[in-house]
């Protein structure tokens, strides 16, 4: 609770302070709220606290929490030079993301169905905002137009959903639908199927899984590069855990009924993303497609229910994210610098800069899966998941699925180190630094001692 | 346990310090390889030549799965931990004439290898193991991606793909022997407890047979290989002939055979018959080939398919015999690619038919290459002969069908590599070769050095043998007694 009221309080000190015109307190401010709401995330573990039936911050809620935390601290400083060229109405970025995150905050810990959608709405809003905040710019337009439609839609699903399953039980609760499914295992009410299969329908389009995927390559490609990174990192790891905590803990005692969907759904998530990342020109849409196929990998934990799916997702959705942070974190810096997203941009970029490529290097061998990253070990969670029930074809299709990645995650290794570019130099200003090194660091520590991770919830 | 640690992770320290050294990079990467072998000879001193694992070090790394950094040193892992500490300064040394650009990365790279490498020979975990196998594919690549020569893109990517692709489905029959492990952990010794039924023997099999297949190569995973080793720099063709291939053959001795008897049992013959294909099909290319360096890298394909039958021959002689030539083999076909290596930084090529006559301006290349080619076509004294004779008895003891076919490509090597040697050293100089001077410095040492392991192996491989004799032995009786119990 604390943690949505000190991001929330926060959000409104910076808009204040833009109205002040005081931008250059915007940064510290914002970092001093996030890191005392992550302090807040470290006071609260193992209390297991439920506030007002509402919301539960248990350690599942705010393991997740901290991660969206982390990953959007290292947004922020991002920022540094990149909404200052472009705007003035710099606080009005920083507030929108704030209250992105409390609205994420919401997702990751609710244990009512009603609070899961407040906080997707408040996360949903802000987003549309943010996709369309280069007002001039018309790829920006169009791609807040789409979030809005898709998103509105798949919000209809979802409130059917909803609605469906509140008919069937009575009840909003995340425990009492689950009791209601434990205590009228024979006598569950028709409605309820339908209702199971809307809220994956409207998840899935949340999450970016195919095939309801088709908004993701052009919102993507669209906003402005931080809004990608935010919304392919920190956002998809609150959808992920939101999808987990319903259906790993709600309808789990159904999980016989839906898992079939849900495995059409994982292999046509697996193979769209894959394919058609490899066919990408540009390393921006290639990255959200390999976003859609990484959806397909973390789905893997919903279709063997262990105890430690919970953690699984977290540590590839920790990964997944750290990777992706650096990804666009040196997208930007080249195309600050090019003016092109297109992967001939990175060529030669270890000769210009050999500490960004060699990030960027470390974060693409990450998501390919390649030992001693993050990556690696999330894939291989995710695998020995599946395996427990010996779905063997399951995991083939996967791995098929992951040695096409090798083709797309190395083209930018290739070009970096491998072809000649222009000679002209690139430096990385203070802040991208940390946040390299930040994010290089987890992923290597989470590749070669995951152990610090891997009892977590 | 001390020892073993500072034997794997040495060369790692090497490549980090050697990563910040910028121009002297050689030098400090040369310390830490010779280092690194001393460090081998005392382990190898120190250890006691019998069947039981010794150095072992067991080490909680990932406990919640199952895995522990487990790693010891039998007779078989200190022979290929030997090859890989004598190859690698031997590389690195070899390295001398060339300036590569951005040293300080190809030699760090190059001990990172070192590493992964000395992971996979030791490793008792089947997690340390994969770890370790994938550790050593990512520098290569890297050496071969960067300084290698034409179209070296394309064909880094085909052997990366290649080689993980084996190797992630090995990862999935890890996983597998994993969840049927009543312990949950990755042991070597409680997968060779395991009690598997025939079939599940058989996909497991074949899950770690094509992760291994493909990295020796045999037919017909080897498609990447010639390419590869064409386009690599000469470097990077040594790491991979003499000591990367070697991890497919240890592979096979240590994971596949013990952990699914069955499995070969069942599907060992066809593993044979590719064996022998890839000996016939390898040493008919080579024959055609007008590159020298092809030509080797096909002669290569045909040697490991002649070690690969005879492992599945599944006797002690064709054992002991694909011990001695994994580590002849690794001796000369790294001298091979550094003659090769010397004529092309002289001439500027490798194409045989444009070479000729150098024996004439150069009689010490002439005299130490004359000896490696020796070696390899298997000449009586030389290392190559203790080998090939042992694996060929091995084989015929399994069939006289495959010990002839096998015996049969023997002098079809030999033909084609005389022939090159013929065509490349003896006869006129011709205007491209009459300038041509001969070996001297670091080019003498590696070269004396190579001539001298080829000529004592041969006539002496009785330490060798000793090394391996009580490790082979038991795991012989191991994987009989279990078949036994299978059936």
């Amino acid at each position: 609770m604390n943690i949505i009221i000190t991001i929330s309080i926060t959000a409104f000190i910076v808009l204040y302070a833009g109205l002040f015109k005081a931008n250059k307190a915007l940064l510290p401010l914002t970092v001093i709220g996030l890191l005392t709401a992550l302090g807040f995330t470290f006071s609260a573990w193992n209390v297991n606290a439920v506030h007002f039936g509402m919301m539960q911050t248990d350690n599942f809620a705010l393991a997740f929490s901290g991660i969206c935390i982390v990953g959007t601290l290292l947004i922020f400083l991002l920022t540094q030079n990149y909404f200052h060229a472009k705007s003035d109405n710099i606080a009005e970025y920083y507030t929108l993301i704030l209250f992105a995150l409390a609205g994420m905050i919401m997702m990751v810990s609710y244990k009512n169905m009603a609070m899961l959608f407040v906080g997707l709405e408040i996360m949903s809003v802000s987003l549309y905002i943010l996709a369309g905040i280069r007002k001039k710019d018309f790829a920006s337009n169009e791609a807040s137009l789409k979030y809005f439609l898709m998103g509105a839609f798949s919000t209809g699903f979802l409130l059917f959903g909803i609605t469906l399953i509140y008919g069937a039980t009575g009840s909003f609760d995340l425990d009492k639908i689950q009791a209601y499914l434990v205590n009228n295992s024979q006598t569950i009410s028709p409605i309820f199927y339908p209702g199971v299969i809307l809220m994956m329908i409207g998840l899935s389009f949340k999450v970016g899984a195919a095939p309801f995927h088709f908004w993701t390559p052009d919102v993507y490609e669209g906003s402005p590069s931080l809004i990608t990174t935010f919304m392919s990192t920190v956002v998809k790891t609150a959808g992920f855990a939101a999808f987990l905590r319903l259906f790993a803990d709600a309808f789990a005692p159904l999980h016989d009924f839906w898992v079939a969907p849900l495995m059409v759904i994982v292999c046509l998530t697996l193979f769209i993303g894959n394919v058609t990342a490899l066919f990408q020109k540009n390393f921006k849409r290639m990255l959200a497609y390999s976003s859609i196929s990484h959806a397909g990998y973390l789905l893997f934990s919903l279709i063997v229910l262990t105890k430690n799916s919970g953690n699984n997702v977290l540590v590839y959705a920790a990964a997944y994210t750290f990777a992706s942070i650096i990804a666009f974190a040196v997208l930007i810096l080249v195309k600050q610098k090019t003016g092109s997203d297109s992967f001939e941009s990175f060529n030669g970029l270890a000769k210009r800069n050999p500490f960004i490529a060699l990030c960027l290097t470390v974060a693409m061998l990450s998501l390919a899966g390649i030992p001693l990253t993050a990556g690696f070990i999330g894939k291989y969670l995710m695998f020995l998941n599946v395996m427990t029930e010996y779905k063997t074809l399951l995991v083939a299709f996967a791995i098929l699925n992951a040695l096409v990645g090798f083709y797309y995650y190395f083209r930018v290794i290739v070009a970096m180190w491998f072809k000649d570019g222009a000679e002209t130099e690139l430096s990385a200003p203070a802040q991208y630094k940390v946040v390299l090194l930040v994010s290089v660091a987890i992923t290597l520590v989470l590749g070669i001692y995951p152990a610090i991770i891997l009892n977590l919830i | 346990m001390e020892q073993l640690l500072l034997l794997i992770f040495l060369p790692l320290v090497g490549a980090i310090i050697t990563a910040f050294t910028g121009k002297s990079a050689k030098i400090v990467s040369t310390v830490f390889s010779v280092a690194s072998l001393v460090l081998a000879l005392v382990v190898a001193g120190n250890f006691i030549p019998d069947a039981s694992t010794q150095f072992e070090v067991n080490l909680p790394w990932i406990a919640d799965l199952g895995i522990n950094f487990h790693a010891g040193i039998d007779g078989i892992s200190l022979l290929v931990v030997l090859l890989t500490n004598l190859l690698v300064p031997i590389i690195i040394l070899s390295s001398y004439n060339h300036e590569y650009k951005n040293p300080a990365a190809f030699y760090a790279l190059i001990l990172f290898m070192q590493t992964g490498l000395l992971l996979v020979f030791t490793a008792l975990d089947a997690f340390l193991f994969y770890i370790g196998w994938e550790a050593a594919l990512i520098p290569i690549y890297f050496i071969c991606a960067i300084w290698g020569g034409k179209d070296r893109i394309r064909i880094n990517m085909k052997f990366f793909v290649y080689t993980i692709a084996g190797s992630l489905f090995m990862l999935m029959g890890i996983i597998y022997l994993y969840l049927q492990n009543p312990a949950h952990n990755f042991n070597i010794q409680a997968f060779y407890a395991l009690n598997l039924d025939s079939a599940q023997q058989g996909w497991i099999f074949w899950a770690f047979f094509i992760a291994f297949a493909i990295k020796m190569p045999i037919f017909p995973f080897h498609t990447w290989q010639p390419d590869t080793y064409t386009a690599a720099p000469a470097q990077g063709t040594m790491l991979l002939s003499g000591i990367m291939l070697k991890m497919g053959i240890y592979g096979v001795i240590r994971w596949l055979l013990p952990i699914v008897p069955a499995g070969v049992h069942d599907w060992g013959q066809l593993a044979i018959i590719l064996s022998i294909i890839g000996i016939v099909y390898a040493s008919l290319i080579a024959f055609t080939q007008k590159d020298a360096k092809r030509l080797v890298a096909y002669s290569s394909i045909a040697h490991v398919g002649l070690i690969s039958a005879g492992i599945f021959a599944f006797n002690q002689q064709g054992m002991q015999g694909a011990m001695v030539q994994m580590l002849s083999h690794g001796i000369n076909v790294v001298g091979l690619f550094f003659v090769l290596d010397i004529i092309f930084s002289r001439v500027k090529t490798n194409r045989i038919e444009e070479l000729g006559g150098i024996a004439k301006v150069a009689p010490q290349l002439a005299l130490t290459f004359l000896i490696i080619v020796l070696g390899t076509v298997a000449l009586p004294g030389t290392n190559g002969f203790i080998g090939e004779f042992l694996l060929l008895l091995g084989v015929y003891n399994y069939g006289i069908w495959a010990a002839a076919i096998a015996g049969l490509t023997i002098i079809f090597g030999a033909v084609y590599m005389l022939r090159m040697y013929q065509n490349v050293m003896l006869g006129e100089t011709n205007s491209l070769t009459i300038t041509f001077t001969d070996i001297k410095g670091t080019e003498k040492l590696v070269l004396y050095t190579i001539c001298a392991l080829i000529i004592v192996l041969g006539v002496y491989p009785k330490p060798v043998l000793h090394l391996t004799e009580a490790s082979v032995q038991h795991l012989l009786e191991q994987v009989n007694q279990k078949l036994n119990t299978v059936n």
